[in-house]
């Protein structure tokens, strides 16, 4: 019987959030300090010409840093490192870093900025997917190519002959951009003595030290970076913070003083990374009852200017393009291409969302080809347990989708309301419709990522027997400190109340790793886990503690040891389980350690005096191990639901030569409480071995589902198909426009 | 050729550049007197002048609501009033509604219910929430829509802070009602 | 925060002569200020022009809702909270009070103007329509005196208006006309609140027997200018709502109006919209001869 895990438990942090005590990066100041300002690429791509600056303004008075500043490699370093930190030379996307400037007065450092003139030597840029393909212009490498993957199963050469039905489809989605609602930013710190701290709103402090080590050429111990409070991240603040922390870090070595950069919203939302835009091509060999034979997925995005990190959300994507179907053959390409776009990025779902989108879709207009319904072309074709995944990867474990799909049918009141609305007059102004999404999500680092990640997690324990975790995981909302603590509470059998976690500090804590991929209370917390219970092996084996204890006894033993060894801390490092193999090459095998899988049903109103659609209803049923804390499991649903359907109906970037042209909050979209619907949020438990007490990955498998789900309503409302997100009034307009009333009558969705 | 032209204005208007102000408000019970630039925007004398950090800028536009702060008891976006005009404006923000260690329903209710995740909007979110139940003591879910509508929230979906709300309403009305 | 505030004047000499005063003068130009819900926006993002500022944010002469025989007068400095608040003009001109709640959120309710919103002139203000179907007259006061016009010719041309540089806005009045009358109001934007309009319309219209006896109908965010569409009251009047009226709406509609594309939305669209809301406000007069 539990105590603690599976309840919920208050957030950790929750009472400085209330009451306005919680500091983030900006609220801090550090004596001393000034301001860093970024002055930034005009044009999306060419040669730097000249440089000057207006001698009005006293530039002794100010901290200036270009590349030629820089003490170790000009670069972000990540993947490929092709990204430089400052541009030396040439630019390759508007908005890209050219020159550092800081000063005391944050209102004259603005218009120094101003005062600073870049002449350019433009070349021709490529904007799109398309262009990038045809390789008339090549701005990157050979090819314009960052990256390719290969999925092959079966033979799926053998299969068209046999097929028959074969279905097309292109589908695409646009760039989404995170709207953290806090901007992005750091202080940075450096004397020679220490060496260089980091403070920041930032996913992963690691990730950051690597990279400023890198930049700055520090080595480990003369780097330290800390995360402090996070006001929202989504994958957004995963790897763009290395570019913000390098270049505070740059000012703050050259000058000697703290240096802030904090972006306002105009900044943050034209520079940083957003969603790679995608564009997927479906081919599917399809038999006379509807099961898929086999088939063909291209699947391409656009990674901007840079690699960064394209090569991952490349490979997620690809690995999901098949849906939670069983494909006896198939052939995925996966591709991401260069334009001069700022550099594409993390964005929670990370490649899913976008190729999941196109197989959610496709899947209806297999439907309708062979004449089924959306419910039973997919009853038909669902992964059952034993089958095997486009990379090959056996489902061992006992999910039933078909009974998922009756349960969320059931709990939207599917049948009934598609019923109702097919009897609605068709002349009606508001149009109804019900869409569905199935869809899975892998927890976790893609094949062997975790074995090469080998995450450390430590447990400290205090003479009073306050337990500390030790990880560099980061709380940004979505309940770090809180689970873990939980985690550990429940190992040791402690209260809750007397277990805390560090400051993801990387001169206080391991490398847990980075807080991505639906990984944190799955692979993390089965290691905090671990190393709780390391804690309480060593009291057993020193005989200051018995099998059974309570926490009184615990906190006896711990004193005790404390007294006698001084500092009491156990480690648990990452092991990658019996029988799990990934080939990286072929690209086959077991590419994540456990799916967490969801059926969506979205409930879609359109009026079609303003061709708005908005969601009526919305039904989010997953399956995810394990819930560990309720309250936050429903919060990470419902928000990553609400961002879906951002990404589906509201949320576009308006790109103009290649610079996001709808930089603030009144023009880029995002919904407001009253815009969304109710978010019914419904859990099933299959447990999983994997995961700290049977917990798999959420934070991303609800913003997977939303989009597909929607636009299928949105055509089973009008009868018209959507192939591509975001999907505004004006699109539904410009479709119903080309459509006589009459048929807009006959065509009503199925 | 680069043009440097038009800052021969701005040494004219060097010369004449307008003087800081003394002005006197109430923050949280507290008079303070501040010396700033009349068009200082409110949001950052509170947050530079005074160190009151708890109101934050999400946008610099009144379209995220996370700089909302109490003015003469109207909910406005503090990052559109200029200090001249909140002189001698008693001035409340999310720690003026913390009292001590005790915390008040709404907030209460905000960590029961999940209704803050990464907390940035949360100061913003409270205020707004204040302002509504101030005025509607029993909000139906609309009237909750609408009174937090100029609150963003990227994390929650809104769903709990809704649930929050409707909580500690309920609550507060409750201890009304017993007159406790 | 892309503006200096150092580099700004802002004073509140609160009382009106004072701030007239200022406006009068021949050698630098005085910008009033209200609730700065779109002045301060201007200000943070670098691109407000002046540098000088007068706040009229609470000057009495500019305030209060004051009920005469002949018509209702509104203070130019009243908040949408304030118009919200009023029992009149939610009786007698709620597509007024309706605008008021489209208007930002609670908090730029609370600062924002009717007088900030026609002065600020967006071609998408959100009042705007209203203020011309109800017929709207505005008083405009200088040191030179008061002056007074009909609302419906004041906007000339995009931000341009009928406002002398010494001029301030200090009343909106709207005659006690349309008692009585079907009411009918709609904004159309990106999202539900917090939306710049896309569309917008205001209309107002009597019915007898069928028959269309008397018709004003406003559109905003379809012109540089907020329009009354003078020709398609033309057509109406005087006719029966039926599916002949109803089919010449979209023309008539296309012809009055000169939508653009921009951040937004498209021209297409906006013409679409602008005619389907036309016909709906024809609609709902013809069914309000049948509920009583």
């Amino acid at each position: 019987m539990e105590n603690v895990v599976g309840k919920s438990m208050p957030r950790k942090e929750g009472r400085d959030k209330v009451t306005g005590a919680a500091r983030y990066i900006d609220d801090m100041t550090i004596p001393g300090m000034i301001y860093g300002a970024t002055v930034r690429s005009q044009i999306p791509r060419g040669k730097i010409k000249t440089v000057s600056f207006d001698p009005r303004f006293d530039w002794d008075e100010f901290v200036t840093v270009t590349a030629q500043d820089i003490p170790g490699r000009n670069c972000i370093a990540l993947i490929l490192d092709d990204q430089p930190c400052l541009a030396d030379g040439m630019v390759n996307h508007p908005e890209e870093a050219i020159l550092l400037l800081a000063h005391s007065d944050p209102y004259l450092l603005r218009k120094a900025m101003d005062g600073v003139r870049i002449e350019y030597e433009p070349q021709a840029p490529v904007f799109s997917i398309e262009e990038s393909e045809r390789q008339e212009t090549v701005i990157w490498g050979s090819d314009n190519v960052f990256k390719t993957f290969l999925i092959e199963k079966g033979d799926v050469d053998e299969v068209w002959s046999a097929a028959d039905y074969v279905v097309e489809g292109k589908y695409t989605t646009g760039a989404q951009e995170q709207l953290y609602i806090e901007n992005q930013g750091v202080i940075a710190s450096f004397d020679v003595e220490h060496g260089l701290t980091l403070w920041g709103s930032l996913q992963c402090p690691y990730y950051v030290h690597k990279a400023l080590m890198a930049l700055c050429g520090l080595p480990a111990e003369k780097v330290r970076v800390v995360q402090v409070e996070t006001g929202g991240a989504f994958g957004g603040k995963e790897e763009y913070p290395s570019m913000i922390a390098g270049h505070a870090s740059l000012l703050a070595m050259k000058s000697g003083r703290p240096v802030k950069i904090v972006y306002d919203r105009l900044e943050d939302m034209t520079a940083t990374t957003k969603r790679h835009p995608s564009r997927t091509r479906h081919r599917t060999a399809v038999s006379e009852d509807g099961k898929i034979l086999g088939g063909e997925i291209d699947f391409t995005i656009d990674g901007g200017a840079y690699a960064t990190l394209s090569s991952v959300v490349l490979s997620r994507g690809t690995i999901h393009a098949g849906g939670p179907y069983y494909w006896p053959s198939v052939r995925i390409r996966g591709k991401a291409v260069a334009t001069n776009m700022p550099p594409h990025g993390a964005f929670r779902g990370f490649g899913a969302p976008q190729s999941l989108f196109a197989m959610e879709r496709h899947m209806d207009r297999i439907a309708q080809v062979v004449g089924l319904s959306p419910v039973e072309i997919r009853r038909r074709n669902f992964l059952k347990p034993g089958q095997t995944t486009t990379t090959d990867q056996t489902i061992r474990e006992e999910i039933d989708l078909e009974k998922m799909l009756d349960r969320a049918l059931e709990l939207s009141d599917y049948k009934a309301k598609k019923e109702q609305f097919a009897q609605e007059d068709p002349r009606a102004n508001t149009r109804r419709g019900m869409g569905i999404a199935a869809f899975l999500h892998g927890s976790g680092f893609t094949g062997s990522g975790e074995r090469y990640l080998a995450s450390v997690v430590g447990v400290e324990a205090d003479a009073d027997g306050t337990l500390r975790v030790l990880v560099s995981s980061t709380e940004f909302g979505q309940g770090t400190n809180t689970v873990l603590c939980q985690i550990a509470a429940e190992a040791l059998r402690l209260p809750y109340e007397s277990v805390c976690i560090a400051q993801a500090d990387t001169d206080q804590v391991p490398n847990s790793g980075p807080t991505v991929a639906s990984r944190t209370v799955m692979v993390v917390g089965n290691l905090v886990r671990s190393a709780a219970l390391g804690i309480r092996q060593t009291l057993l084996a020193g005989g200051l503690l018995r099998e059974t204890h309570s926490a009184e006894e615990f906190r006896a033993a711990c004193a005790q040891h404390v007294a006698g060894h001084g500092v009491l801390r156990s480690f648990a490092r990452y092991e990658a389980p019996e029988g799990v193999f990934w080939d990286d090459q072929k690209y086959r095998g077991e590419a994540y350690a456990t799916f967490a899988w969801a059926v969506y049903v979205a409930e879609v109103a359109v009026d079609l005096s303003t061709y708005t659609a908005s969601v009526a209803d919305f039904v989010a049923l997953q399956e995810v191990g394990r819930v560990l804390n309720p309250v936050l499991a429903v919060g990470q649903i419902a928000g990553g639901v609400a961002q879906g359907i951002g990404f589906a109906l509201y949320e576009k970037v308006v790109w103009q030569n290649g610079r996001m042209q709808n930089g603030q909050m009144t023009n880029y979209i995002m919904p407001t409480s009253a815009d969304l619907p109710p978010i019914r949020v419904f859990f099933e438990e299959l447990g999983n071995a994997h995961g700290a007490y049977g917990a798999k990955g959420i934070g991303e498998l609800p913003i997977d589902g939303p989009a597909p789900a929607i636009i299928n309503a949105v055509e089973d409302a009008l009868g018209m198909r959507f192939d591509s997100i975001p999907l505004l009034a004006e699109d539904i307009f410009e479709s119903v426009s080309i459509r006589s009333p009459g048929e807009l009558l006959a065509t009503g969705g199925k | 050729m680069s043009d440097f032209s038009e800052h021969a204005d701005a040494e004219q208007r060097d010369v004449e550049r307008p003087a800081k102000c003394e002005l006197s408000f109430t923050v949280n019970g507290t008079s303070r007197t501040v010396l700033v630039h009349p068009m200082e925007r409110l949001l950052d004398v509170l947050r530079h002048e005074l160190q009151l950090t708890d109101a934050k800028e999400g946008c610099g536009e009144g379209e995220c609501g996370s700089c909302s702060v109490l003015l003469d008891k109207q909910l406005v976006n503090s990052c559109l009033v200029p200090a001249l005009q909140a002189e001698g404006a008693n001035i409340i923000t999310i720690a003026g509604l913390t009292d001590g260690a005790q915390l008040s329903t709404l907030q209460k209710a905000f960590l029961e219910c999940g209704g803050a995740q990464c907390g940035i909007c949360t100061p913003g979110m409270l205020l707004s929430a204040r302002h509504l139940l101030d005025r509607t003591p029993l909000p139906t879910l609309d009237e909750i829509r609408e009174g937090l509508a100029g609150n963003l929230c990227r994390c929650t979906g809104y769903m709990q802070i809704f649930e929050a709300v409707s909580r500690a309403a309920k609550e507060e009305n409750a201890r009304r009602r017993t007159g406790a | 925060m892309r503006s200096d505030p150092a580099d700004y004047k802002l004073v509140a000499p609160g009382r009106l002569e004072a701030v007239l005063s200022l406006l009068a003068e021949e050698r630098e130009e005085w910008v009033p200020i209200a609730g700065g819900t779109d002045v301060m926006v201007q200000f943070a993002a670098g691109k407000l022009a002046s540098r000088q500022l007068v706040s009229i944010w609470n000057l009495r002469e500019l305030k209060g809702i004051a009920v005469a025989s002949e018509e209702v007068r509104i203070g130019a400095a009243c908040t949408y909270t304030e118009i919200r608040q009023s029992d009149v003009i939610a009786r007698e001109f709620p597509l007024l009070a309706t605008a008021a709640q489209w208007t930002g959120g609670i908090a730029n309710q609370n600062r924002g103007t009717l007088g900030g919103n026609i002065i600020n002139a967006s071609p998408a203000a959100d009042s705007l329509p209203a203020l011309m179907a109800y017929e709207a007259e505005v008083i405009l006061v200088s040191i030179r005196g008061e002056r007074r016009m009909p609302y419906v010719g004041f906007h000339t041309g995009y931000k341009t208006m009928q406002l002398r540089r010494d001029e301030l806005l200090k009343t909106i009045c709207i005659p006690h006309r349309f008692d009585g009358y079907t009411q009918y109001a709609r904004k159309v934007g990106a999202r539900n609140a917090q939306a710049i309009s896309k569309v917008c319309i205001a209309a107002v219209g009597r019915i007898s027997g069928g028959v269309i006896e008397d018709v004003r109908i406003a559109l905003g965010s379809v012109a540089a200018v907020p329009l009354r569409l003078t020709e398609v009251e033309r057509t109406v009047q005087g006719n029966p709502v039926g599916p002949e009226i109803i089919a010449r709406v979209p023309r008539m509609v296309a012809a009055a109006i000169q939508p653009i594309d921009d951040i937004r939305s498209t021209a297409r669209y906006r013409t679409a919209v602008a005619s389907n809301l036309v016909v709906e406000f024809l609609d709902k007069l013809r069914a309000s001869e049948s509920t009583p």
